[in-house]
């Protein structure tokens, strides 16, 4: 048995890189510093690792020639999932160019929120160790960072010293839209967050309100979603007095229509905020099991984000005809490779069409496909890189045991040459 | 295999040679001698009327790294007018302002270039910058690593450390991060603008720290000259942009007291505030400036009309200038304790006076400036221009009455604010040659390339000599990378990975002991999850390093 520390995580998004991590032959132990998420998805015990074709073990070999072929006559095949690492989405980019296919991240449509916002009129962000430094006002919208991230507060705001605050403890957290589930808001000396609850589908007019307090617009209402709109002229009040105020939200939670333009409200706030002379910056929530990481690779490889069709022989960009799921759902599809690295349950969407699913070993298939090709997790069976949450730090993942799976690219490298 | 390339006309400024008619033998990658022992040679190229360079070395362009991949992100409008088609040796991508890796890798090898240098990798994004180089073919590259903005370092000036431990900290963080030099942006300003200062002057002190960007700028310099770096500091200066930033130009050359030092894009940084719009050329004062302080390089960062997108480090003054961005959305990041960027499209346009007198500016100092060693043309890929302009700017430079005819089109009050018209200088072949070639590899400390002698890597381009220079450096014959033939007539014939180029100076391992409880407490990663390893470069079987020697004491 080996203990390995310092281990940084794909699974959390906040690029958690402390974790200790037991290995007894291929079995993992998760020894210090888990947490609801990290935990299971690290110790997921290792079940399958042989390739099938149509529900009959394979050899690996087999299993790629089977799926060249199935992908050779194809017209417009769509490549899903998507959540592996950079060397995984290189590989998985390189066979969509050759055969043609759509690219599509599985979270592209919460995604899709933040960058319509972002490619419309841009945004002002910041980074995790910012945050940690200098946050002095956290404003939640819509959303619960510990749900998501369950070591969020515990890194980056309860922090025992901070370079710019002279306590952490000072740091003031305000919860708009969404009620916290858990203590983690709560600051170490006992101080709650502000809570200004109310439902989702009242939350663009809420965030509307807020926007025009912060433009100083008359506004006639008292009231806007059961919160008082003095309320949120304190928060605008806060935003203006704060040094480092930080707005958070989680682009994957504001499941309404046109959710888009609540972000872009809410970048357009912190924008105002800095026009007025107060320093001020967004913090999207998000980059769990290598969403991020898609969209990066593939932003360097074609240009655009990870919803990109190579069908004409040149990557093409629309963030909604290119919905696989929605494309196979209408018909427009002729085979599917599901490629899912990190996350057994995440299964592919049900369908007829020849279908290749290159999957985290356990993974529970509803409707056996044409081929299985059980693949490592990286940062567990294979070292590599993934983005954390804000899209500028990749993490380098360790390998941390001999499973003899072999890596997301090694085995679309293999269908690409075979083809 | 013996491959010889007879009877092209050679400029060759590293070996002294301007013009002459030589052939170049090339095996197993490099230049080598004619062989006496009368083997045969293998392949022959007739290159009677050409004429042949190495190849080009871009010492100065925005290839790989977070803000570039931002650019892209932010502008599919721009990327969807121009799809690159997959062929049956090339991926297929999107080209114009940010050019996807591939793309960029294919369109700079098709016009000659073989290496090419990102000036601003970011220490805790150098691995997004070595990924996306990574993935860029052909040429070979590297990355001058930023500092001057990262609470680190303006810890250790604020604590009063010595300079042997700032050299310490700035080789390690080379080491770390993998670099070829050190680049700052707007000493201490992206710092400044996380503590709400908007503008940070070269004598204004920190609103935390008391430190000014003069003694940053002058601690950074004595670093990367005691640790025997090659590249001199790299210096993108403060107040980019401003009228009257002239002066804190000329500034910075007094106040680096004769260390070496490299200031970038420097036409953003040659502004005077004369004139009806209160906006007027500092260039003369810049050559002058340049001229005597033989300490000095610049690469000028040329601006060209039409819409491209500006991606720096430095967010304050790209924050400042977002309201000219043009489309109307731009994005600023502070980074990690670290650093900061800002991405902003422009539209430069030779009708607006200030694009019409920057585009002006631009040239007067490639001109004004005497010694073709210590100039360098870019454009700031993509700042000023696409890196694709570069044929047209070398024939601006190359062809006065081009140049005149350019200039009567321009803003008219612009053209009265410049004497560019009086300016009868027109580059030679042999200057293009150096500020395109033998100075940039001297400049970035590139052993062996750059340079037609043998022993040098056969990195060879070669042109057919045409009047119309934009045509001729557009198009080339011939491009060799470390002696494969991957350029034939303006189109890639063969994908080769380059090297990424990188030094290594020493340090004392003591300063890990400060840096580890500095990770644990405040930033966000491990320090040792935080240090690039050899085989992140390697392990996808395409790249690898290769490092460059110190100049210790010399």
């Amino acid at each position: 048995m080996t203990e390995i520390t310092e281990v940084p995580s794909p699974f959390c998004g906040i690029g958690t890189d402390d974790l200790t991590i037991r290995v007894d032959g291929v079995t993992l132990q998760v020894a210090a510093n888990g947490c609801a998420v990290n935990t299971p998805a690290f110790e997921q015990p290792l079940t399958d690792s042989t390739p099938r074709i149509a529900g009959q073990a394979a050899s690996l070999e087999a299993a790629v020639t089977k799926a060249a072929q199935l992908l050779r006559d194809t017209r417009q095949p769509v490549i899903g999932g998507c959540a592996t690492d950079v060397n995984g989405m290189r590989a998985l980019l390189a066979l969509a160019d050759k055969t043609g296919a759509v690219v599509d991240n599985i979270n592209f449509n919460a995604a899709r929120r933040n960058l319509l916002a972002m490619q419309d009129s841009g945004w002002m962000n910041t980074t995790l160790a910012e945050v940690k430094n200098r946050c002095d006002l956290l404003l939640i919208i819509g959303t619960d960072p510990e749900v998501f991230a369950p070591r969020f507060f515990e890194h980056f705001m309860w922090n025992e010293q901070a370079m710019f605050l002279e306590s952490t403890d000072q740091r003031d957290v305000i919860y708009l839209g969404k009620t916290p589930a858990g203590k983690a808001p709560v600051s170490p000396s006992g101080k709650t967050p502000t809570v200004l609850a109310c439902d989702d589908a009242d939350l663009p007019d809420v965030v509307a309100v807020l926007s025009a307090l912060i433009r100083n617009q008359p506004l006639q209402l008292e009231t806007v979603g059961n919160i008082a709109v003095s309320a949120l002229q304190k928060i605008a009040d806060r935003l203006r007095q704060a040094r480092y105020g930080v707005v958070l939200w989680s682009a994957g939670k504001l499941t309404f229509e046109h959710a888009e333009l609540t972000v872009q409200a809410i970048c357009n706030i912190v924008k105002d905020i800095n026009m007025q002379g107060t320093r001020c910056s967004g913090l999207p929530l998000g980059g769990k099991e290598g969403d991020y990481t898609a969209n990066q690779v593939c932003g360097w490889t074609t240009g655009y984000p990870a919803r990109v069709n190579f069908a004409k022989g040149y990557p093409e960009y629309d963030p909604f005809l290119f919905d696989s799921q929605a494309m196979i759902a209408n018909g427009e599809a002729d085979a599917l490779v599901w490629v899912q690295a990190y996350n057994s349950m995440a299964t592919p969407p049900r369908t007829d069409l020849p279908t290749i699913v290159v999957g985290r070993s356990g993974m529970q298939l509803e409707h056996e496909p044409d081929v299985f090709i059980p693949v490592g997790t990286p940062g567990i069976d294979h070292a590599g890189h993934v983005y954390r949450m804000d899209s500028v730090v990749a993490l380098r993942l360790k390998k941390l045991r001999d499973s003899g799976l072999p890596s997301t690219a090694e085995v679309l490298n293999a269908i690409e040459q075979a083809l | 295999m013996l491959i010889k390339l007879t009877g092209g006309t050679v400029y060759d400024p590293a070996s002294g040679v301007d013009g002459q008619q030589q052939d170049i033998y090339i095996q197993d990658g490099r230049i080598v001698d004619a062989p006496k022992d009368g083997r045969p040679v293998d392949q022959e190229y007739d290159l009677h009327g050409k004429v042949v360079m190495s190849g080009a070395i871009d010492m100065h362009t925005h290839i790989g790294g977070g803000k570039g991949n931002i650019a892209r992100t932010l502008l599919p409008e721009d990327h969807r007018a121009d799809p690159v088609h997959r062929t049956h040796l090339t991926r297929s991508g999107t080209g114009h302002a940010m050019p996807s890796s591939f793309v960029a890798g294919y369109r700079y090898a098709e016009m000659g270039y073989t290496a090419c240098f990102e000036p601003a990798v970011l220490p805790i994004n150098a691995r997004q910058a070595h990924m996306e180089m990574g993935d860029t073919p052909i040429v070979d590259k590297g990355g001058y690593v930023m500092l001057g903005s990262d609470d680190f370092l303006l810890r250790m000036l604020t604590a009063k450390k010595d300079q042997k431990a700032i050299n310490d900290y700035v080789a390690w963080t080379l080491n770390a991060a993998k670099g070829i030099g050190i680049k700052v942006v707007n000493a201490g300003g992206i710092n400044a603008f996380k503590f709400n200062q908007r503008k940070l002057d070269l004598d204004e002190k920190n609103s935390h720290y008391d430190v000014t960007p003069r003694q940053i700028l002058q601690t950074l310099a004595r670093a990367v000259k005691e640790l025997g770096v090659t590249h001199p500091l790299h210096v993108h200066g403060c107040n980019l942009g401003v009228p009257g930033n002239v002066d804190t130009t000329l500034n910075t050359i007094q106040g680096v007291e004769g260390l070496p030092m490299h200031l970038t894009h420097i036409q953003f940084h040659s502004y005077g505030t004369e004139g009806d719009f209160k906006f007027s050329s500092g260039a003369a004062q810049i050559a002058e400036a340049i001229n005597n302080n033989k300490n000095i390089t610049a690469d000028v960062g040329q601006i060209l009309f039409g819409q491209t997108v500006t991606a720096s480090g430095d967010n304050m003054r790209q924050h400042a200038n977002h309201r000219f961005a043009s489309p109307n959305k731009w994005v600023c990041m502070d980074i990690e304790c670290d650093a900061g960027c800002g991405v902003v499209p422009f539209k430069y346009k030779d009708q607006n006076f200030v694009n019409a007198l920057q585009w002006a500016i631009g040239l007067e100092i490639f001109l004004l400036v005497e010694d073709p060693w210590r100039i360098f043309l870019t454009t700031d890929h993509p700042n000023g221009a696409p890196f694709t302009s570069y044929p047209h700017l070398i024939r601006l430079l190359m062809d006065r009455s081009f140049r005149n005819d350019m200039l009567a089109t321009i803003h008219p009050e612009a053209q009265k604010m410049t004497t560019l018209a009086s300016i009868e200088r027109e580059y030679t072949l042999n200057e293009i040659a150096i500020m395109t070639r033998a100075g940039a590899a001297r400049i970035i400390g590139l052993k062996d390339r750059g340079a037609l002698a043998p022993g040098n890597f056969a990195d060879i381009t070669v042109y057919t000599e045409n009047a119309d220079r934009q045509a001729m450096f557009a198009k080339p014959d011939y491009v060799f990378k470390d002696g494969e033939l991957v350029v034939k007539d303006g189109e890639v014939v063969k994908v080769t990975w380059g090297t990424t180029h990188i030094v290594k100076p020493d340090y004392d391992l003591s300063i890990e002991r400060e840096l580890k409880p500095y990770f644990d407490k405040y930033l966000t990663m491990k320090l040792g999850n935080f240090k690039i390893s050899d085989d992140e470069i390697s392990e996808d079987g395409r790249g690898s390093l290769t490092t460059h020697p110190l100049h210790i004491g010399v």
